[in-house]
């Protein structure tokens, strides 16, 4: 890590290609990868008290690899993938977390989801109130509460 | 030396606004200091793009994981739960659920009805006009009649029962298993200035609306425009007594981190069960060199979490996700004593509605379900607002070796030390836990649920805090009276979750707060000869 606790661009080379080995861009379904530029920054300037955890699982992706991620061959680099998400402990479900909290954030995703691109607040959600018949059978039991001495 | 007040609260959470606002009346100067501050609605997580990822972070339920200065560390690698708390005007309240069912009135009895723990020395009655004065202050809606569950009279109709409760009904019903809507501090009509519930879904970590009840919006303005002093930021390191034993006062840091100390006629300790035997213990002195109120050597021990096991999976039909308050039904049909389930006592379950896109996406991916490639946006389409929940929350009995005592090392931002936590989970839990998994799987599968998970317990599922310095007759084999004033200390009184004697199996805070009113009752009549 450089010393104003930001990942160096080794380090953002191979979140970029780890980012998209978990969740590639999609024809079928008209979203971007994870590596896509936006996202990417989306998550180098949000990462904020996840940088240590983050840059200690780069740290242990570039001991796997022992190059830059993106230089190795296909199979290669599914292989240390898989070692890093099986060995990598916290540090790797942080840096895999902060890269699924920006993705399903991005309006490109949520459209593609079917999602309001809004917060929750103000406007909120309408929610049926449903068909409370269905509690009819309860009260028929109508079981007892079990009674204290 | 500043002028002594009659009565000093600690902790502005659930039980300090309760007694609080009950003392009032009594026209007493009435103090409370609270380590944490007011909350800004503006700011809660819901308002934002980027509501799911905080609760990772600053606002994650976790105080470890928060790390506010108002937040104090807690020690917790020796338990399988991790304690969970918030600290501020509201305390726990600010972040819950909201689910609202009280304590059986079998709870109170479980010694003479099943042979195991202790009966409390009050009874479900004795707390039930308790129990109605709150639930109009708080706030709950629901549907009075359960033919399970004690009655109640909410003053707002139930939540919707939405995508998700209608999937669950249907599937319980064909099982012949009880559910009903469950009790909620939910406001679902506009309600004594609270805005009516408009589903942000994002409950727990406190509600932007203002439609979830927490006691800085429901207490506080009330006790405040009463009278009561309530002073933020202001973290107590000790209760200090006088020469007769009595308590005289608390040593505060003030917002400045300034050391202060306040006398005081009357102190009542409302600091959860954690809280309160931490503090307790580090009010130890040559009088009291076990800590305060320890004659018993109880304080601490006996810690009760409800261990929450919890199973999920996902149906075809879309469910409410993140869409609807997270609870919205409760089933009472494994609470009560049944040995041939194996174990003795029982569990209540809240059904879960779903989940956020995020939350959805970093658990199943955790879990192994969402893979990494190619398939990822499939199967996040097949998972996503498709998950439906059931947790139990299983009766913790009370085991004095579950404690929480005083780290050696860890301490908090004003140098107190913090608290540590033993804890295991007993074999009758164990039993407990993996008869309602297999319930739970029962019900979910007959919903047609698939990719059915397990947390079991939730990790980070130490929400309810209990026990540690139990009520009782028995000096020694309690720490607080039958009216929550300490044996050993005549002027220092408890009204938080650790004066319970057992958990039962249903969220607490309801009962937590009733409890806490019946003990300002139980004062306000006692006034005249309240030391004797």
């Amino acid at each position: 890590m450089s010393a104003d606790n930001q990942l160096t661009r080794v380090q953002c080379n191979d979140l970029r290609t780890i980012a998209a080995m978990i969740v590639p861009a999609s024809d079928e379904y008209k979203v971007p990868g994870a590596d896509d530029p936006a996202i990417q920054t989306d998550v180098l300037t949000t990462l904020g008290r996840d940088t240590k955890l983050v840059a200690a699982a780069l740290d242990h992706l570039a001991r796997l690899a022992r190059q830059p991620l993106a230089e190795l061959d296909a199979a290669r680099r599914d292989a240390v993938a898989q070692e890093f998400r099986s060995s990598g402990g916290a540090a790797a479900a942080t840096l895999v977390r902060v890269v699924l909290q920006c993705y399903y954030r991005d309006d490109r995703v949520l459209r593609s989801l079917g999602l309001e691109l809004r917060a929750p607040f103000p406007k909120g959600y309408v929610l049926p109130d449903g068909d409370w018949s269905l509690l009819d059978p309860v009260k028929a039991r109508a079981g007892t509460l079990r009674r204290a001495p | 030396m500043k002028d002594p007040v009659d009565v000093l609260i600690i902790g502005a959470g659930a039980s300090g606004a309760a007694i609080a606002w009950s003392l009032a009346e009594t026209k007493m100067h009435i103090l409370c200091l609270e380590q944490g501050g007011w909350m800004n609605p503006a700011e809660y997580p819901s308002t934002g793009r980027d509501w799911e990822a905080k609760f990772y972070g600053e606002w994650s339920s976790s105080p470890n994981v928060r790390g506010r200065p108002e937040d104090y560390p807690i020690n917790d690698d020796n338990s399988p739960i991790k304690v969970v708390n918030y600290n501020a005007v509201g305390g726990s309240t600010v972040m819950y659920t909201a689910h609202w069912p009280r304590l059986h009135p079998s709870d109170f009895k479980v010694k003479t009805l099943d042979g195991v723990a202790d009966d409390w020395p009050i009874d479900y009655d004795a707390l039930t006009p308790f129990f109605e004065e709150n639930d109009r202050i708080m706030g709950t809606s629901g549907l009075s009649g359960d033919p399970l569950s004690p009655l109640t009279h909410p003053p707002m109709p139930q939540q919707p029962m939405g995508l998700s409760g209608a999937i669950i009904g249907k599937a319980m019903n064909k099982l012949g298993w009880h559910w009903w809507p469950s009790d909620t501090t939910v406001a679902t009509t506009d309600y004594e200035g609270r805005a009516r519930c408009i589903n942000l879904g994002h409950c727990t970590p406190a509600c932007a609306q203002g439609a979830k009840s927490s006691t800085d919006i429901t207490y506080w303005p009330q006790a405040i425009r009463a009278g009561v002093e309530l002073r933020t930021y202001c973290r107590v390191r000790e209760i200090t007594t006088d020469e007769n034993g009595m308590a005289s006062g608390v040593v505060y840091y003030d917002k400045d981190g300034v050391e202060q100390f306040q006398p005081a006629h009357v102190v009542i300790i409302a600091c959860n069960g954690v809280g309160t035997p931490r503090l307790l213990l580090n009010s130890a002195s040559n009088r009291f060199p076990h800590g305060l109120a320890n004659s018993s050597g109880l304080v601490g021990k006996n810690l009760m979490f409800h261990p929450y096991a919890q199973i999920y999976g996902y149906v075809k039909e879309p469910t409410d996700s993140n869409r609807a308050p997270p609870t919205c039904l409760w089933s009472k049909e494994w609470y009560d004593t049944d040995l041939s389930r194996g174990f003795v006592r029982g569990y209540g379950v809240q059904f879960v509605r779903g989940a956020g896109p995020v939350f959805e996406a970093v658990v199943s991916e955790q879990k192994g379900i969402l893979p990494w490639g190619a398939d990822h946006h499939r199967v996040f389409r097949k998972l996503n607002g498709h998950r439906l929940g059931f947790s139990a929350i299983c009766e913790d009995l009370p085991e004095e070796h579950n404690r929480v005592t005083l780290d050696p090392v860890m301490k908090d931002s004003h140098g107190i030390p913090a608290p540590r936590i033993d804890y295991t989970i007993s074999e009758n839990s164990r039993k407990m836990m993996e008869h309602a998994l297999a319930r739970g799987r029962e019900v979910l599968e007959l919903a047609g649920a698939t990719d059915i998970c397990v947390n079991s317990p939730i990790p980070w599922g130490g929400w309810h805090l209990l026990g540690t310095a139990r009520m009782g007759t028995e000096p020694e084999r309690s720490v607080v009276n039958e009216w929550g004033r300490t044996h050993d200390v005549k002027n220092l009184f408890i009204v938080d979750g650790s004066i319970f004697v057992t958990s039962g199996g249903v969220n607490p805070t309801s009962t937590i707060q009733a409890l806490a009113l019946y003990i300002a009752d139980q004062m306000k009549q006692r006034l005249a000869n309240l030391f004797d």
